[in-house]
Protein backbone atom coordinates (compact mmCIF):
# COMPACT_ATOMS: atom_id res chain seq x y z
CA UNK A 1 0.00 0.00 0.00
CA UNK A 2 2.95 2.30 0.59
CA UNK A 3 4.56 2.06 -2.20
CA UNK A 4 2.82 4.46 -4.72
CA UNK A 5 3.14 6.63 -2.11
CA UNK A 6 6.81 6.55 -1.49
CA UNK A 7 7.39 6.10 -5.18
CA UNK A 8 5.28 9.89 -5.95
CA UNK A 9 7.34 11.39 -2.95
CA UNK A 10 11.05 10.09 -4.15
CA UNK A 11 10.22 11.30 -7.70
CA UNK A 12 8.98 14.65 -7.15
CA UNK A 13 10.46 15.63 -4.27
CA UNK A 14 13.38 13.75 -3.33
CA UNK A 15 15.04 13.55 -6.78
CA UNK A 16 14.72 17.21 -7.33
CA UNK A 17 16.60 17.42 -3.69
CA UNK A 18 19.45 15.96 -5.67
CA UNK A 19 18.88 18.19 -8.54
CA UNK A 20 20.26 21.00 -6.22
CA UNK A 21 24.10 20.26 -7.25
CA UNK A 22 23.13 22.04 -10.23
CA UNK A 23 23.16 25.01 -7.99
CA UNK A 24 27.38 24.15 -8.18
CA UNK A 25 27.72 23.78 -11.84
CA UNK A 26 27.84 25.57 -14.83
CA UNK A 27 24.68 23.59 -15.92
CA UNK A 28 24.03 23.24 -19.43
CA UNK A 29 20.91 21.23 -20.33
CA UNK A 30 22.18 19.38 -23.19
CA UNK A 31 25.56 18.00 -21.36
CA UNK A 32 22.94 17.35 -17.81
CA UNK A 33 23.59 17.52 -14.29
CA UNK A 34 25.89 14.38 -14.71
CA UNK A 35 28.25 16.05 -17.94
CA UNK A 36 27.79 19.97 -16.60
CA UNK A 37 30.94 21.17 -14.92
CA UNK A 38 31.41 21.78 -11.22
CA UNK A 39 32.00 25.20 -10.29
CA UNK A 40 31.70 25.45 -6.80
CA UNK A 41 30.39 28.46 -4.54
CA UNK A 42 30.44 30.57 -7.89
CA UNK A 43 26.62 31.10 -8.03
CA UNK A 44 26.57 32.09 -4.58
CA UNK A 45 29.00 34.46 -4.54
CA UNK A 46 27.67 36.28 -8.05
CA UNK A 47 24.67 36.54 -6.16
CA UNK A 48 25.33 37.95 -3.47
CA UNK A 49 27.54 40.32 -5.59
CA UNK A 50 24.42 41.52 -7.80
CA UNK A 51 22.84 44.77 -6.51
CA UNK A 52 19.05 43.94 -6.82
CA UNK A 53 19.71 40.95 -4.20
CA UNK A 54 19.50 42.99 -1.32
CA UNK A 55 16.24 44.58 -2.82
CA UNK A 56 15.03 40.66 -3.26
CA UNK A 57 16.04 40.17 0.20
CA UNK A 58 14.50 43.10 1.80
CA UNK A 59 11.40 42.73 -0.20
CA UNK A 60 10.88 38.92 0.37
CA UNK A 61 11.39 39.86 4.18
CA UNK A 62 9.07 43.05 4.27
CA UNK A 63 6.44 41.87 2.91
CA UNK A 64 5.99 38.53 4.53
CA UNK A 65 6.27 40.00 8.07
CA UNK A 66 3.83 42.49 6.83
CA UNK A 67 1.31 39.66 6.13
CA UNK A 68 2.19 37.83 9.05
CA UNK A 69 1.60 40.45 11.50
CA UNK A 70 -1.44 42.13 9.82
CA UNK A 71 -3.18 38.38 8.62
CA UNK A 72 -3.16 37.49 12.40
CA UNK A 73 -3.90 41.10 14.28
CA UNK A 74 -7.14 41.21 11.90
CA UNK A 75 -8.14 37.78 12.25
CA UNK A 76 -8.01 37.85 16.04
CA UNK A 77 -9.38 41.23 15.99
CA UNK A 78 -12.16 39.88 13.93
CA UNK A 79 -12.73 36.81 15.96
CA UNK A 80 -12.73 38.63 19.17
CA UNK A 81 -15.77 40.94 17.31
CA UNK A 82 -17.79 38.22 15.73
CA UNK A 83 -17.48 36.31 19.29
CA UNK A 84 -19.80 39.28 20.31
CA UNK A 85 -22.43 38.95 18.53
CA UNK A 86 -25.18 36.79 19.13
CA UNK A 87 -27.42 37.18 16.43
CA UNK A 88 -27.06 33.66 15.19
CA UNK A 89 -28.35 34.06 11.14
CA UNK A 90 -26.08 37.46 10.85
CA UNK A 91 -23.12 35.84 12.34
CA UNK A 92 -23.61 33.18 9.94
CA UNK A 93 -23.82 35.14 6.83
CA UNK A 94 -20.61 37.45 8.18
CA UNK A 95 -19.02 34.05 8.26
CA UNK A 96 -19.91 33.02 4.48
CA UNK A 97 -18.88 35.99 3.38
CA UNK A 98 -15.84 36.50 5.25
CA UNK A 99 -14.20 32.70 4.10
CA UNK A 100 -15.20 32.89 1.08
CA UNK A 101 -12.40 34.93 -0.99
CA UNK A 102 -9.93 32.31 0.59
CA UNK A 103 -11.28 29.94 -1.74
CA UNK A 104 -10.19 31.85 -4.65
CA UNK A 105 -7.12 31.82 -6.80
CA UNK A 106 -4.74 34.73 -6.92
CA UNK A 107 -5.58 34.92 -10.56
CA UNK A 108 -8.81 35.69 -10.60
CA UNK A 109 -7.69 37.78 -7.22
CA UNK A 110 -5.47 39.59 -9.03
CA UNK A 111 -7.55 40.40 -12.17
CA UNK A 112 -10.10 41.91 -9.99
CA UNK A 113 -7.52 43.78 -8.08
CA UNK A 114 -5.81 44.79 -11.17
CA UNK A 115 -9.13 46.38 -12.22
CA UNK A 116 -10.23 47.88 -8.98
CA UNK A 117 -6.73 49.21 -7.66
CA UNK A 118 -6.01 50.50 -11.53
CA UNK A 119 -6.03 55.26 -11.69
CA UNK A 120 -9.29 54.80 -13.48
CA UNK A 121 -10.46 51.64 -11.26
CA UNK A 122 -13.60 52.12 -8.60
CA UNK A 123 -11.03 52.46 -5.92
CA UNK A 124 -9.64 55.28 -7.32
CA UNK A 125 -12.71 56.74 -8.16
CA UNK A 126 -14.15 56.76 -4.76
CA UNK A 127 -10.54 58.01 -3.38
CA UNK A 128 -10.82 60.90 -6.07
CA UNK A 129 -14.71 61.60 -5.07
CA UNK A 130 -13.27 62.19 -1.47
CA UNK A 131 -11.06 64.82 -2.64
CA UNK A 132 -7.59 63.38 -2.99
CA UNK A 133 -5.23 62.23 -5.21
CA UNK A 134 -5.51 58.98 -7.31
CA UNK A 135 -3.13 56.28 -6.70
CA UNK A 136 -1.28 53.98 -8.68
CA UNK A 137 -1.34 50.86 -5.82
CA UNK A 138 -0.01 48.81 -8.46
CA UNK A 139 2.46 50.73 -10.58
CA UNK A 140 4.17 52.79 -7.33
CA UNK A 141 6.98 51.70 -5.65
CA UNK A 142 5.69 53.56 -2.71
CA UNK A 143 2.56 51.40 -2.44
CA UNK A 144 3.28 48.03 -4.01
CA UNK A 145 4.27 46.73 -1.20
CA UNK A 146 1.10 48.09 1.36
CA UNK A 147 -1.06 46.79 -1.35
CA UNK A 148 0.49 43.49 -1.44
CA UNK A 149 -0.12 42.69 2.19
CA UNK A 150 -3.53 44.37 2.10
CA UNK A 151 -4.88 42.60 -0.50
CA UNK A 152 -3.56 39.29 1.47
CA UNK A 153 -5.13 40.49 4.16
CA UNK A 154 -8.34 40.93 2.61
CA UNK A 155 -7.99 37.49 1.21
CA UNK A 156 -6.72 35.42 3.93
CA UNK A 157 -8.17 37.53 7.25
CA UNK A 158 -11.80 35.21 7.45
CA UNK A 159 -10.13 31.96 7.24
CA UNK A 160 -7.41 32.90 9.58
CA UNK A 161 -9.76 33.58 12.14
CA UNK A 162 -11.77 30.17 12.23
CA UNK A 163 -8.27 28.44 14.23
CA UNK A 164 -9.22 31.41 17.11
CA UNK A 165 -12.96 30.97 16.97
CA UNK A 166 -12.65 27.18 17.35
CA UNK A 167 -10.77 28.36 20.96
CA UNK A 168 -13.59 30.70 21.81
CA UNK A 169 -16.36 27.95 21.80
CA UNK A 170 -14.50 26.08 24.10
CA UNK A 171 -14.37 28.69 26.65
CA UNK A 172 -16.88 27.43 29.16
CA UNK A 173 -19.82 29.69 29.48
CA UNK A 174 -20.13 29.91 32.84
CA UNK A 175 -17.15 31.98 33.12
CA UNK A 176 -18.99 34.82 31.72
CA UNK A 177 -21.90 34.61 33.75
CA UNK A 178 -19.95 34.41 36.88
CA UNK A 179 -18.11 37.48 35.56
CA UNK A 180 -21.21 39.34 34.84
CA UNK A 181 -22.90 38.34 38.43
CA UNK A 182 -19.59 39.61 39.97
CA UNK A 183 -20.25 43.02 37.76
CA UNK A 184 -17.57 42.84 34.91
CA UNK A 185 -18.08 44.87 31.65
CA UNK A 186 -17.78 43.84 28.65
CA UNK A 187 -14.57 45.43 28.12
CA UNK A 188 -13.48 43.46 31.25
CA UNK A 189 -14.49 40.21 30.19
CA UNK A 190 -13.19 40.35 27.10
CA UNK A 191 -9.40 40.75 28.65
CA UNK A 192 -9.59 38.80 31.67
CA UNK A 193 -12.01 35.69 29.75
CA UNK A 194 -11.95 35.59 25.86
CA UNK A 195 -8.55 36.59 25.29
CA UNK A 196 -7.11 34.36 27.74
CA UNK A 197 -9.00 31.38 26.25
CA UNK A 198 -8.06 32.59 22.88
CA UNK A 199 -3.87 32.67 23.80
CA UNK A 200 -2.62 29.07 23.71
CA UNK A 201 -3.83 29.27 19.98
CA UNK A 202 -2.54 32.76 19.57
CA UNK A 203 0.87 31.40 20.61
CA UNK A 204 0.47 28.12 18.27
CA UNK A 205 0.12 30.63 15.10
CA UNK A 206 2.85 32.77 16.14
CA UNK A 207 4.92 30.21 16.75
CA UNK A 208 3.96 28.23 13.40
CA UNK A 209 4.34 31.33 11.17
CA UNK A 210 7.50 32.26 11.92
CA UNK A 211 8.42 29.20 9.52
CA UNK A 212 6.32 31.39 6.82
CA UNK A 213 8.62 34.24 7.01
CA UNK A 214 10.44 33.39 3.46
CA UNK A 215 7.43 33.11 1.68
CA UNK A 216 6.15 36.44 0.81
CA UNK A 217 3.45 35.53 -1.41
CA UNK A 218 4.70 34.24 -5.20
CA UNK A 219 1.25 33.24 -6.73
CA UNK A 220 0.16 36.65 -5.65
CA UNK A 221 2.84 38.99 -6.59
CA UNK A 222 3.77 37.24 -9.76
CA UNK A 223 0.18 38.03 -10.76
CA UNK A 224 0.49 41.67 -9.42
CA UNK A 225 3.18 43.29 -9.84
CA UNK A 226 5.16 44.58 -13.51
CA UNK A 227 8.61 45.86 -14.18
CA UNK A 228 7.87 49.65 -12.72
CA UNK A 229 7.69 47.93 -9.33
CA UNK A 230 10.75 45.23 -9.21
CA UNK A 231 12.42 47.56 -6.73
CA UNK A 232 9.63 47.03 -4.65
CA UNK A 233 8.00 44.02 -5.09
CA UNK A 234 10.26 41.62 -6.41
CA UNK A 235 11.01 38.45 -4.36
CA UNK A 236 13.27 35.52 -3.42
CA UNK A 237 10.47 33.52 -5.54
CA UNK A 238 9.88 35.73 -7.92
CA UNK A 239 13.14 36.47 -9.04
CA UNK A 240 13.96 32.56 -9.23
CA UNK A 241 11.07 32.26 -11.39
CA UNK A 242 12.44 35.29 -14.32
CA UNK A 243 15.95 33.92 -13.81
CA UNK A 244 15.58 30.25 -14.39
CA UNK A 245 12.41 29.60 -16.23
CA UNK A 246 12.25 32.46 -18.26
CA UNK A 247 15.73 33.43 -18.88
CA UNK A 248 17.23 29.76 -18.43
CA UNK A 249 20.03 30.45 -16.16
CA UNK A 250 18.95 27.34 -14.65
CA UNK A 251 22.42 27.34 -11.76
CA UNK A 252 21.88 30.58 -10.81
CA UNK A 253 18.35 30.35 -9.99
CA UNK A 254 19.28 27.24 -8.76
CA UNK A 255 21.36 28.85 -6.12
CA UNK A 256 18.98 31.52 -5.40
CA UNK A 257 16.33 28.83 -4.67
CA UNK A 258 18.56 26.47 -2.84
CA UNK A 259 19.54 29.30 -0.27
CA UNK A 260 15.74 29.91 0.24
CA UNK A 261 15.49 26.53 1.14
CA UNK A 262 18.00 26.48 3.45
CA UNK A 263 17.01 29.03 5.34
CA UNK A 264 12.90 28.03 5.39
CA UNK A 265 14.65 24.48 6.75
CA UNK A 266 16.28 26.05 9.37
CA UNK A 267 13.10 28.13 10.03
CA UNK A 268 10.80 25.91 9.87
CA UNK A 269 12.40 23.52 11.95
CA UNK A 270 12.64 25.80 14.60
CA UNK A 271 9.16 26.81 14.74
CA UNK A 272 8.17 23.88 14.91
CA UNK A 273 10.15 22.73 17.93
CA UNK A 274 9.26 26.36 19.31
CA UNK A 275 5.37 25.40 18.94
CA UNK A 276 5.56 22.22 20.72
CA UNK A 277 7.65 23.65 23.58
CA UNK A 278 5.42 26.62 23.98
CA UNK A 279 1.85 25.29 22.61
CA UNK A 280 2.35 21.44 22.90
CA UNK A 281 2.04 21.11 18.94
CA UNK A 282 2.73 17.83 17.38
CA UNK A 283 2.15 17.52 13.79
CA UNK A 284 1.47 13.71 14.25
CA UNK B 1 -26.03 33.34 27.44
CA UNK B 2 -28.40 33.89 30.17
CA UNK B 3 -27.54 36.75 31.88
CA UNK B 4 -26.60 39.58 29.74
CA UNK B 5 -25.30 43.18 29.77
CA UNK B 6 -27.96 45.83 29.12
CA UNK B 7 -26.06 49.05 29.82
CA UNK B 8 -25.56 51.83 27.66
CA UNK B 9 -22.00 51.24 26.93
CA UNK B 10 -22.40 47.78 26.09
CA UNK B 11 -25.24 48.63 24.20
CA UNK B 12 -23.51 51.04 22.11
CA UNK B 13 -20.87 48.70 21.42
CA UNK B 14 -23.03 46.07 20.04
CA UNK B 15 -24.37 49.04 17.33
CA UNK B 16 -21.11 49.36 16.53
CA UNK B 17 -20.29 46.14 16.44
CA UNK B 18 -22.94 44.72 13.76
CA UNK B 19 -22.87 47.96 11.69
CA UNK B 20 -18.79 47.59 11.67
CA UNK B 21 -18.55 43.91 10.41
CA UNK B 22 -21.48 44.12 8.39
CA UNK B 23 -19.26 46.98 6.34
CA UNK B 24 -16.20 44.45 6.80
CA UNK B 25 -17.81 41.50 5.41
CA UNK B 26 -19.73 43.66 2.34
CA UNK B 27 -16.10 44.69 1.66
CA UNK B 28 -14.99 40.71 1.21
CA UNK B 29 -17.66 40.66 -1.29
CA UNK B 30 -17.88 44.03 -2.91
CA UNK B 31 -15.00 43.54 -4.78
CA UNK B 32 -17.07 40.33 -6.89
CA UNK B 33 -20.04 41.65 -6.96
CA UNK B 34 -18.24 45.05 -8.97
CA UNK B 35 -16.93 42.66 -11.01
CA UNK B 36 -20.49 40.87 -12.10
CA UNK B 37 -21.68 43.83 -12.35
CA UNK B 38 -19.01 45.40 -14.60
CA UNK B 39 -19.20 41.91 -16.93
CA UNK B 40 -22.49 42.32 -17.38
CA UNK B 41 -22.96 45.95 -18.34
CA UNK B 42 -22.73 47.66 -21.78
CA UNK B 43 -19.15 48.64 -23.21
CA UNK B 44 -19.72 52.61 -23.09
CA UNK B 45 -20.59 52.30 -19.35
CA UNK B 46 -18.06 49.80 -18.30
CA UNK B 47 -15.25 51.83 -20.75
CA UNK B 48 -16.07 54.84 -19.13
CA UNK B 49 -15.45 53.23 -15.50
CA UNK B 50 -19.50 54.16 -14.52
CA UNK B 51 -20.23 50.70 -12.96
CA UNK B 52 -20.50 50.37 -9.91
CA UNK B 53 -22.43 47.15 -8.04
CA UNK B 54 -25.09 47.24 -10.13
CA UNK B 55 -24.84 46.75 -14.74
CA UNK B 56 -25.59 49.81 -16.32
CA UNK B 57 -27.36 49.11 -19.80
CA UNK B 58 -27.22 45.47 -18.79
CA UNK B 59 -25.96 43.27 -21.48
CA UNK B 60 -25.01 39.42 -21.76
CA UNK B 61 -22.77 40.49 -24.73
CA UNK B 62 -19.26 39.23 -22.83
CA UNK B 63 -21.39 36.08 -21.65
CA UNK B 64 -22.65 35.27 -25.43
CA UNK B 65 -18.64 35.99 -26.48
CA UNK B 66 -17.22 33.39 -23.97
CA UNK B 67 -19.73 30.41 -24.63
CA UNK B 68 -18.55 31.24 -28.27
CA UNK B 69 -15.01 31.23 -27.14
CA UNK B 70 -12.86 27.71 -28.23
CA UNK B 71 -10.00 28.73 -26.20
CA UNK B 72 -12.16 29.69 -22.98
CA UNK B 73 -14.52 26.78 -22.98
CA UNK B 74 -11.30 24.19 -23.65
CA UNK B 75 -9.49 25.50 -20.93
CA UNK B 76 -12.78 25.05 -18.83
CA UNK B 77 -13.01 21.23 -19.88
CA UNK B 78 -9.17 20.87 -19.02
CA UNK B 79 -9.71 21.96 -16.13
CA UNK B 80 -12.72 19.75 -15.21
CA UNK B 81 -10.55 16.86 -16.08
CA UNK B 82 -7.77 18.11 -14.11
CA UNK B 83 -10.45 17.97 -10.96
CA UNK B 84 -11.66 14.85 -11.88
CA UNK B 85 -8.26 12.99 -12.39
CA UNK B 86 -6.08 14.91 -9.51
CA UNK B 87 -8.60 14.25 -6.88
CA UNK B 88 -9.13 11.17 -7.24
CA UNK B 89 -5.74 10.31 -7.30
CA UNK B 90 -4.53 12.69 -4.96
CA UNK B 91 -7.33 10.95 -2.80
CA UNK B 92 -6.50 7.40 -3.40
CA UNK B 93 -2.35 8.07 -2.43
CA UNK B 94 -3.61 9.78 0.66
CA UNK B 95 -5.54 6.97 2.24
CA UNK B 96 -3.42 3.93 0.63
CA UNK B 97 -0.42 6.18 2.04
CA UNK B 98 -2.25 6.97 5.63
CA UNK B 99 -3.96 3.26 6.07
CA UNK B 100 -0.83 2.00 6.84
CA UNK B 101 0.90 4.61 8.90
CA UNK B 102 -1.31 4.15 11.53
CA UNK B 103 0.02 0.83 12.49
CA UNK B 104 2.61 0.55 15.60
CA UNK B 105 6.51 0.18 14.54
CA UNK B 106 6.05 -3.19 15.69
CA UNK B 107 3.57 -4.55 13.49
CA UNK B 108 4.89 -2.31 10.44
CA UNK B 109 8.92 -2.27 10.90
CA UNK B 110 10.07 0.59 9.57
CA UNK B 111 7.00 2.91 10.17
CA UNK B 112 8.81 5.85 12.16
CA UNK B 113 11.64 5.87 9.12
CA UNK B 114 8.95 6.04 6.28
CA UNK B 115 7.04 8.29 8.75
CA UNK B 116 10.06 10.62 8.22
CA UNK B 117 10.61 10.16 4.65
CA UNK B 118 7.24 11.57 4.29
CA UNK B 119 7.22 14.55 7.09
CA UNK B 120 11.10 15.50 5.80
CA UNK B 121 9.43 16.73 2.68
CA UNK B 122 7.57 19.35 4.60
CA UNK B 123 10.45 20.96 5.59
CA UNK B 124 13.28 20.68 2.88
CA UNK B 125 12.62 21.24 -0.74
CA UNK B 126 15.00 20.91 -4.00
CA UNK B 127 12.78 24.01 -5.03
CA UNK B 128 11.67 25.01 -8.77
CA UNK B 129 14.16 24.87 -10.91
CA UNK B 130 15.22 21.15 -9.78
CA UNK B 131 11.75 19.95 -10.33
CA UNK B 132 11.26 21.99 -13.38
CA UNK B 133 13.86 20.07 -15.03
CA UNK B 134 12.88 16.74 -13.48
CA UNK B 135 9.54 16.98 -14.85
CA UNK B 136 11.46 18.20 -18.11
CA UNK B 137 13.74 15.23 -18.39
CA UNK B 138 10.67 13.04 -17.73
CA UNK B 139 9.36 13.84 -20.72
CA UNK B 140 6.13 15.34 -19.22
CA UNK B 141 6.31 19.09 -20.72
CA UNK B 142 3.14 19.68 -22.29
CA UNK B 143 1.49 16.50 -21.02
CA UNK B 144 -1.79 16.29 -19.28
CA UNK B 145 0.27 14.48 -16.36
CA UNK B 146 2.64 17.35 -15.56
CA UNK B 147 -0.92 19.01 -13.81
CA UNK B 148 -1.14 15.13 -11.99
CA UNK B 149 1.69 13.10 -11.42
CA UNK B 150 3.95 15.82 -8.96
CA UNK B 151 1.03 16.28 -7.02
CA UNK B 152 -0.30 12.98 -6.25
CA UNK B 153 1.06 12.98 -2.70
CA UNK B 154 -0.14 15.68 -0.65
CA UNK B 155 1.71 15.06 2.24
CA UNK B 156 -0.33 17.41 5.26
CA UNK B 157 -3.23 16.02 3.85
CA UNK B 158 -1.29 12.44 3.92
CA UNK B 159 -1.10 13.27 7.34
CA UNK B 160 -4.70 14.67 8.51
CA UNK B 161 -5.78 11.38 7.27
CA UNK B 162 -3.71 9.63 9.51
CA UNK B 163 -4.22 11.79 12.44
CA UNK B 164 -8.28 11.31 11.68
CA UNK B 165 -7.49 7.16 11.22
CA UNK B 166 -6.18 6.93 14.58
CA UNK B 167 -8.95 8.60 15.99
CA UNK B 168 -11.04 5.80 15.17
CA UNK B 169 -11.60 2.82 18.07
CA UNK B 170 -8.82 0.13 18.18
CA UNK B 171 -11.36 -2.25 18.93
CA UNK B 172 -12.63 -2.46 15.32
CA UNK B 173 -9.01 -3.40 13.94
CA UNK B 174 -8.45 -5.49 16.53
CA UNK B 175 -11.97 -7.88 16.05
CA UNK B 176 -11.59 -7.39 12.22
CA UNK B 177 -8.02 -8.78 12.76
CA UNK B 178 -9.10 -11.76 14.78
CA UNK B 179 -11.83 -12.49 12.11
CA UNK B 180 -9.32 -13.04 9.41
CA UNK B 181 -9.96 -9.97 7.57
CA UNK B 182 -7.08 -8.97 5.39
CA UNK B 183 -5.67 -5.15 5.55
CA UNK B 184 -7.11 -4.07 2.09
CA UNK B 185 -10.82 -5.23 3.46
CA UNK B 186 -9.82 -3.24 7.03
CA UNK B 187 -8.95 -0.19 5.09
CA UNK B 188 -11.94 -0.23 2.58
CA UNK B 189 -14.90 -1.55 5.08
CA UNK B 190 -14.19 -0.11 8.39
CA UNK B 191 -12.03 2.77 8.09
CA UNK B 192 -12.97 4.59 4.68
CA UNK B 193 -16.74 4.51 5.58
CA UNK B 194 -15.74 5.79 9.17
CA UNK B 195 -13.34 8.32 7.78
CA UNK B 196 -16.36 10.12 5.82
CA UNK B 197 -16.34 13.50 7.29
CA UNK B 198 -12.49 13.54 7.19
CA UNK B 199 -12.16 12.20 3.49
CA UNK B 200 -14.78 15.07 2.83
CA UNK B 201 -12.94 17.61 3.44
CA UNK B 202 -9.50 16.70 2.00
CA UNK B 203 -11.43 16.19 -0.89
CA UNK B 204 -12.90 19.28 -1.64
CA UNK B 205 -9.46 20.48 -0.24
CA UNK B 206 -8.10 19.01 -3.18
CA UNK B 207 -10.68 19.95 -5.68
CA UNK B 208 -9.98 23.76 -4.52
CA UNK B 209 -6.10 23.03 -5.19
CA UNK B 210 -6.51 21.80 -8.80
CA UNK B 211 -9.18 23.74 -9.80
CA UNK B 212 -6.97 27.13 -8.75
CA UNK B 213 -3.79 26.00 -9.61
CA UNK B 214 -2.32 27.51 -12.50
CA UNK B 215 1.45 28.31 -12.10
CA UNK B 216 2.42 24.50 -12.70
CA UNK B 217 0.04 24.90 -15.92
CA UNK B 218 1.84 27.97 -17.15
CA UNK B 219 5.53 26.22 -16.67
CA UNK B 220 4.39 22.88 -18.13
CA UNK B 221 2.67 23.65 -20.95
CA UNK B 222 2.95 25.57 -23.76
CA UNK B 223 0.83 24.69 -26.08
CA UNK B 224 -2.24 26.94 -24.95
CA UNK B 225 -4.97 24.05 -26.04
CA UNK B 226 -3.23 22.03 -23.04
CA UNK B 227 -4.20 24.97 -20.01
CA UNK B 228 -6.11 24.65 -17.58
CA UNK B 229 -8.68 27.59 -17.11
CA UNK B 230 -6.58 29.73 -14.53
CA UNK B 231 -3.39 29.68 -16.63
CA UNK B 232 -5.11 30.88 -19.27
CA UNK B 233 -7.21 33.40 -17.00
CA UNK B 234 -3.63 34.16 -16.08
CA UNK B 235 -2.46 34.63 -19.32
CA UNK B 236 -5.28 36.63 -20.21
CA UNK B 237 -4.18 38.92 -17.50
CA UNK B 238 -0.55 39.25 -18.74
CA UNK B 239 -1.48 40.13 -22.12
CA UNK B 240 -3.96 42.75 -21.35
CA UNK B 241 -2.31 44.42 -18.18
CA UNK B 242 -4.94 46.97 -17.43
CA UNK B 243 -2.94 48.67 -14.99
CA UNK B 244 -0.77 50.10 -18.23
CA UNK B 245 -3.69 50.11 -20.60
CA UNK B 246 -5.38 52.85 -18.20
CA UNK B 247 -2.26 54.94 -18.03
CA UNK B 248 -1.20 54.63 -21.59
CA UNK B 249 -3.69 56.74 -24.06
CA UNK B 250 -4.80 53.77 -26.11
CA UNK B 251 -7.87 53.25 -28.18
CA UNK B 252 -10.50 53.26 -24.85
CA UNK B 253 -13.08 51.02 -27.31
CA UNK B 254 -10.16 48.00 -27.10
CA UNK B 255 -9.81 48.09 -23.18
CA UNK B 256 -14.05 48.09 -23.04
CA UNK B 257 -14.56 45.38 -24.35
CA UNK B 258 -11.45 43.64 -22.90
CA UNK B 259 -12.56 44.43 -19.66
CA UNK B 260 -16.44 43.47 -19.81
CA UNK B 261 -14.64 39.98 -21.32
CA UNK B 262 -11.67 39.77 -19.49
CA UNK B 263 -14.19 40.53 -16.20
CA UNK B 264 -16.80 37.51 -17.28
CA UNK B 265 -14.28 35.26 -17.92
CA UNK B 266 -13.03 35.60 -14.42
CA UNK B 267 -16.53 35.25 -12.78
CA UNK B 268 -17.43 32.66 -14.93
CA UNK B 269 -14.56 31.11 -13.41
CA UNK B 270 -15.44 30.96 -9.71
CA UNK B 271 -18.25 29.68 -10.48
CA UNK B 272 -17.77 26.13 -9.79
CA UNK B 273 -15.88 27.24 -6.62
CA UNK B 274 -19.23 28.94 -5.47
CA UNK B 275 -21.08 25.91 -6.05
CA UNK B 276 -18.72 23.89 -3.67
CA UNK B 277 -18.89 26.88 -1.29
CA UNK B 278 -21.96 25.44 0.81
CA UNK B 279 -20.12 22.14 1.17
CA UNK B 280 -16.91 23.63 1.50
CA UNK B 281 -18.50 25.65 4.78
CA UNK B 282 -19.83 22.61 6.12
CA UNK B 283 -16.50 20.74 6.08
CA UNK B 284 -13.46 23.23 6.48
CA UNK B 285 -13.94 24.30 9.96
CA UNK B 286 -13.91 20.46 11.16
CA UNK B 287 -10.95 19.71 8.59
CA UNK B 288 -8.60 23.06 9.32
CA UNK B 289 -9.23 22.19 13.38
CA UNK B 290 -8.75 18.59 12.63
CA UNK B 291 -5.12 19.11 11.13
CA UNK B 292 -4.22 21.47 13.66
CA UNK B 293 -5.58 20.76 16.71
CA UNK B 294 -5.39 17.42 18.48
CA UNK B 295 -4.91 15.09 21.50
Amino acid sequence: MLIPGIVAIFIFKYVPMYGVIIAFQDYRPIQGILGSDFVGLHWFRFVVRMPHFTNILRNTFVIAVGKVVADQVVAIAFALLLNEIRVRWYKRSLQTAVYLPNFLSWVIIGGIFIDILSTRGILNDFIAMLGFERQFFLGSNRWFQFTMIWTDVWKQFGFNAILYLAALTSINPELYESAIIDGANRAQQIRRITIPGMMATIILLATLNLGQIMEAGFEQILVMYNPAVYRTGDIIDTFVYRAGIIDGQYSLAAAVGLGKSVVAFVLIVVSYRLAYRYAGYRIF
Amino acid sequence: MVVRDRSLPSRLFDWFNYGFLGVLAATCLAPLIHMLAVSLSARGPAAAGEVTFWPIGFHLEAYSYILGSHLFLNAFRVSLMRVVVGVAVQMSLVILTAYPLTREPEELPGRNIIMWFFFFTMLFEGGLIPTFLLVRSLGLLDNFFALILPFALPVYSMIIMMNFFRTLPKSLYESAMIDGASHWVIMWRIFVPLSKPAIATLSLFSMVFHWNEWFFGSIYLNDYYKWPLQTYLRQLLQNIDFARVTMADIDLLQRVSDRTFVLAQLFVATIPILMVYPFLQRYFVKGIVLGSVKE
